[in-house]
This record gives structure tokens, C-alpha cells and sequence, in this order.
């Protein structure tokens, strides 16, 4: 049963401080974005939460740049707002963060694209989530801001668990850095169909001097493959990669597949990886 | 609630949570845009906010506030949608019609020349349960031949 939508109520600050300062007063208020996730929930009347505070408006959560301050000289800013659409089009993400582009483009269709936003994709916190092993294996870092100020997290410490992070309720997600990437990056996703499917299992590589390696959907929160991407980076084999890989997730049966499935596609990926950026 | 919809301005007074779609039908008695799913898989319910496609079921009144929305009723009013409503219509594009509204949104964003895997990753977002798709393809084809040289640009502003 859809949500009533006279049971909502919605605040829409025109700043980001004036949105930190609604959440600083009642950090039970859900943000909005581009709300391909929060209408769904409200449709299918899973949503608790019913009073939000817009982010859709705020500019300055907006634009992907080339980092200006201090030791993230290098990084490029992606705003939170940022749609995959943005994403996509964006020359500088096109050139430092391809891998990222091409999860951009897979994810649902169209529409999707235009609404939908990395901010959204993070904060949304599923284990399917098409950006965060890309962001895993990009080493990126998660900018987030209160009313009391700001902190930077790296990507690889912000989930704690199943759909819980370090965030707290009254931070926004303000921005994701990403550093310069040295090596081959690569992207592959595996749902059952092209377009609007939701993920079975996917994966982000870097093949540079160090390998890293990032799995989403094969367990409670995107994983770095640490131990695979070792035995790559040491010269290893990919066969010992498939094996160190299968000892550090271990996939759960859901509707969309079993564990089994999904650990055999792991591995196939990882060799996929390993044989496409030589 | 203010906005442009189908070049004509509105004031509406709606609740900001409440879907556009249901603010089009309801509300502004635009009937055109389906809903199928209500959940942003089917893409039946596509409009063009400010020219972008967007899946009008998961998209709150407040975000198209101050907005110019253009729906299947508008469509035929820009030269665009006009040719690609023609060319449905000729290449055999709808059978039930329910999906028709929003494919036609769905592409009237496509630049014109484009190829045929950029009008499949256009109207990826859209379902169709009668034609198979080729119809619709072909349909999309004729329609963006026919497009006036002059019209694109604006089609095709984000
Ligand atoms: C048909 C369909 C297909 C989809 N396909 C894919 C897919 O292929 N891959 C994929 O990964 N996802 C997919 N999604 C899910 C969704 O589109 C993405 O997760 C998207 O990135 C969410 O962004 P949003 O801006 O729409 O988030 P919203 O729905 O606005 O918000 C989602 C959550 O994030 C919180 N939030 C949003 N922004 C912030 C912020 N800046 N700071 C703090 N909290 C915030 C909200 O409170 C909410 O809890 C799909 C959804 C639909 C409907
Ligand atoms: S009704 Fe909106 S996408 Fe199906
Ligand atoms: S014509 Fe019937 S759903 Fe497409």
C-alpha cells in the first residue's frame, strides 16, 4: 500500500546551512535527492520515515571538479548531487574515473540516470549499489558535513554493516573525492538483464602496481578483495586469486540468486578482469 | 506549485510529496501519462522536465516546481515530438498504446542521426508488452529522420 501523502511533510531549505540546521533540530528528517529510492519505498508503503528535508535544490551540492585544497590537489569532487547522468557526461570523470563512468551507464535506464545520484547511490547504503565498489577500489573519500562541521572518511571505513555506515543522522553527504588512479581500471556488472536490473554480482579493478579489487552483492556491504588482489599484485596466478578470493566472501542465497551462482561469477570475473587489462 | 506545463503556465496547489504523475492526472486532468509499475521500472509515465526524461511516478511535485514539463499532450506541439508521434503511427509503434506516451517522451531527447544502440539505451527505461520492440525501434528511426534540422538543439538541451 502506497504511503498517504498527506500523512508527509517536507522542508526545503534554500542553502546547505540552512538544510544542516533543520537536520541539527530534528535528525530524525530524512533527506531527499533524487528520489529513485525514497519513491519506491513510499510506494511499496516501506518507508517509517515520513518527514524529509530537500537536498534537491541546494547548488552547492552540485558539480564535479578537479580538487583545489591542500593534499586533495589532485583529487577530483564529485558533488553528492551528482546524477549518473552528470556523471556520465563529465570529461574529467571521463578521464580520471572511467570505471566509474561505465557503472554510471548501467545503472537502470534513462530516467533513472537523470534522477538518480552518487550521494543517493552511498547514503542508500544496498549491498547492490552499482557505484560503491567502484568508489571501493578507487580509494575514494566520503565528505560529510553537520551543522558542527565537516569530516572526510575513506570510502573503504564508511559502511559498518548492512545498510549502516559512521554517518550520522544529522550529516549530509556533502561530497565524494576521488584520488588519482595509477593503473587499468576495469567494471563489469552482472544482472539478468542489460538495463534496469538490479545486480547479481559486480566488480571494479585497478591493475596497476598494486591490484585492487572490489565485489558488490556478495555480502552485507561492497567488500574489497584484499587477499585475491595480493596474490595478483605478487605475480600469482589467477587460479590461486580464484582461490584466495573464495575463502574471503562467502555470498548468501536471495531472490535473485544463490550463493553458490554468485561466488562461481566472482571468480569468472576476476579471471574476466585479469585477461581484459593485460 | 508553479509550472510550465505544456507552455502554459500553471499554479497549482498540490502537496509538495505528491508524485508528479498523480499532480498530471489529478490534478491538471493530463491523462496521457500512464502509470504502469509506479516504481520506475516501466517508464509508461516518462515526461521531459526542463527536456530531461524522468520517471514522473518517482518524481515529487516540489522538484518540478518552477519547472517547464512537456507531456504526451504537449508533444505534438514541438516539431520533434510531432514527427515522432506521426512516425508511430505509420511504423506500426503502439498496439495497446499504454507504453506509447512514454516512449515517445523517452526519445524525444534523442539527438537526431542517432544510432540504433543509442535509441535502445534511450528507451532502456521503457517497457512494452505488445510490440517486441522492433516496431517501436523502427518507429523511433522514421521519427528522428523526419526532425528538422532546426529543432534538435532544443531537443536536445538539458
Ligand atoms: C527502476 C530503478 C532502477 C535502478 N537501478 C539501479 C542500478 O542499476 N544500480 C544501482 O546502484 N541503483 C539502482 N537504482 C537505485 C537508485 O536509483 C540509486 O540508488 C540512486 O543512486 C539513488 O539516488 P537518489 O538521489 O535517487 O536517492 P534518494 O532516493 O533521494 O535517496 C536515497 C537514500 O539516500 C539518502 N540520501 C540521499 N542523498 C543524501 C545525501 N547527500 N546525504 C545523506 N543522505 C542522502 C536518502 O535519505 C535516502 O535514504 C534503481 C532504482 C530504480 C527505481
Ligand atoms: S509508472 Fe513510472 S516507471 Fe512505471
Ligand atoms: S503497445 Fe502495449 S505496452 Fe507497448
Amino acid at each position: 500500500m502506497p504511503t498517504p501523502v498527506s500523512a508527509l511533510s517536507l522542508q526545503r531549505p534554500r542553502t546547505l546551512t540552512a538544510a544542516l540546521a533543520m537536520l541539527a533540530d530534528d535528525p530524525t528528517l530524512t533527506p531527499i535527492a533524487g528520489c529513485t529510492d525514497v519513491f519506491v519505498n513510499l510506494h511499496f508503503g516501506t518507508l517509517e520515515n515520513r518527514r524529509f528535508v530537500d537536498l534537491w535544490g541546494l547548488d552547492e551540492l552540485r558539480g564535479i571538479r578537479a580538487g583545489a585544497s591542500g593534499a586533495s590537489r589532485a583529487s577530483i569532487r564529485i558533488g553528492a548531487l551528482a546524477t549518473y547522468t552528470d556523471i556520465i557526461r563529465s570529461p574529467l570523470v571521463q578521464r580520471r574515473v572511467p570505471m566509474l563512468v561505465a557503472a554510471a551507464r548501467e545503472v537502470g535506464g534513462a530516467q533513472i540516470q537523470n534522477r538518480g545520484t552518487l550521494g543517493g547511490n552511498i547514503a542508500n547504503a544496498s549491498p547492490a549499489g552499482d557505484t560503491l565498489p567502484v568508489l571501493a577500489a578507487a580509494g575514494a573519500r566520503v565528505v560529510l558535513r553537520s551543522a558542527k562541521g565537516e569530516r572526510t572518511v575513506p570510502f573503504n571505513g564508511f559502511y559498518t554493516g548492512y545498510r549502516t555506515s559512521v554517518r550520522q543522522p544529522a550529516e549530509l553527504i556533502t561530497a565524494v573525492e576521488i584520488p588519482p588512479i595509477e593503473g587499468r581500471q576495469w567494471w563489469r556488472k552482472v544482472g539478468t538483464r542489460r538495463a534496469q536490473a538490479i545486480s547479481k554480482v559486480m566488480m571494479a579493478g585497478v591493475r596497476g602496481r598494486t591490484v585492487r579489487v572490489a565485489i558488490g552483492s556478495v555480502a552485507p556491504t561492497v567488500v574489497q578483495a584484499t587477499a585475491a588482489a595480493e596474490v595478483l599484485t605478487k605475480g600469482g596466478s589467477i587460479a590461486d586469486a580464484q582461490t584466495a578470493l573464495r575463502s574471503e566472501i562467502t555470498p548468501i542465497d536471495d531472490i535473485r540468486s544463490t550463493g553458490e551462482y554468485r561466488l562461481r561469477v566472482a571468480e569468472n570475473l576476476l579471471a574476466a578482469f585479469w585477461r581484459e587489462t593485460k | 506549485m508553479i509550472a510550465v506545463i505544456n507552455g502554459r503556465r500553471c499554479k497549482l496547489d498540490v502537496h509538495p510529496m505528491k508524485r508528479l504523475l498523480d499532480v498530471l492526472r489529478e490534478d491538471c486532468g493530463l491523462t496521457g501519462t500512464k502509470e504502469g509499475c509506479g516504481e520506475g521500472e516501466c517508464g509508461a509515465c516518462t515526461v521531459l522536465v526542463d527536456g530531461v526524461a524522468v520517471d514522473a511516478c518517482l518524481v515529487p511535485a516540489a522538484h518540478a516546481d518552477g519547472c517547464a514539463i512537456v507531456t504526451i499532450e504537449g508533444a505534438g506541439r514541438v516539431r520533434a515530438g510531432k514527427a515522432l508521434q506521426e512516425a508511430f503511427v505509420k511504423h506500426g509503434g503502439a498496439q495497446c498504446g499504454i507504453c506509447t506516451p512514454g516512449m515517445i517522451l523517452a526519445a524525444m531527447p534523442v539527438r537526431a542521426g542517432a544510432s540504433l544502440e543509442e535509441i535502445k539505451t534511450a528507451l532502456a527505461g521503457n517497457l512494452c508488452r505488445c510490440t517486441g520492440y522492433l516496431s517501436i525501434f523502427r518507429s523511433v528511426q522514421a521519427g528522428l529522420k523526419t526532425r528538422p534540422k532546426k529543432k534538435r538543439a532544443r531537443a536536445n538541451a538539458r
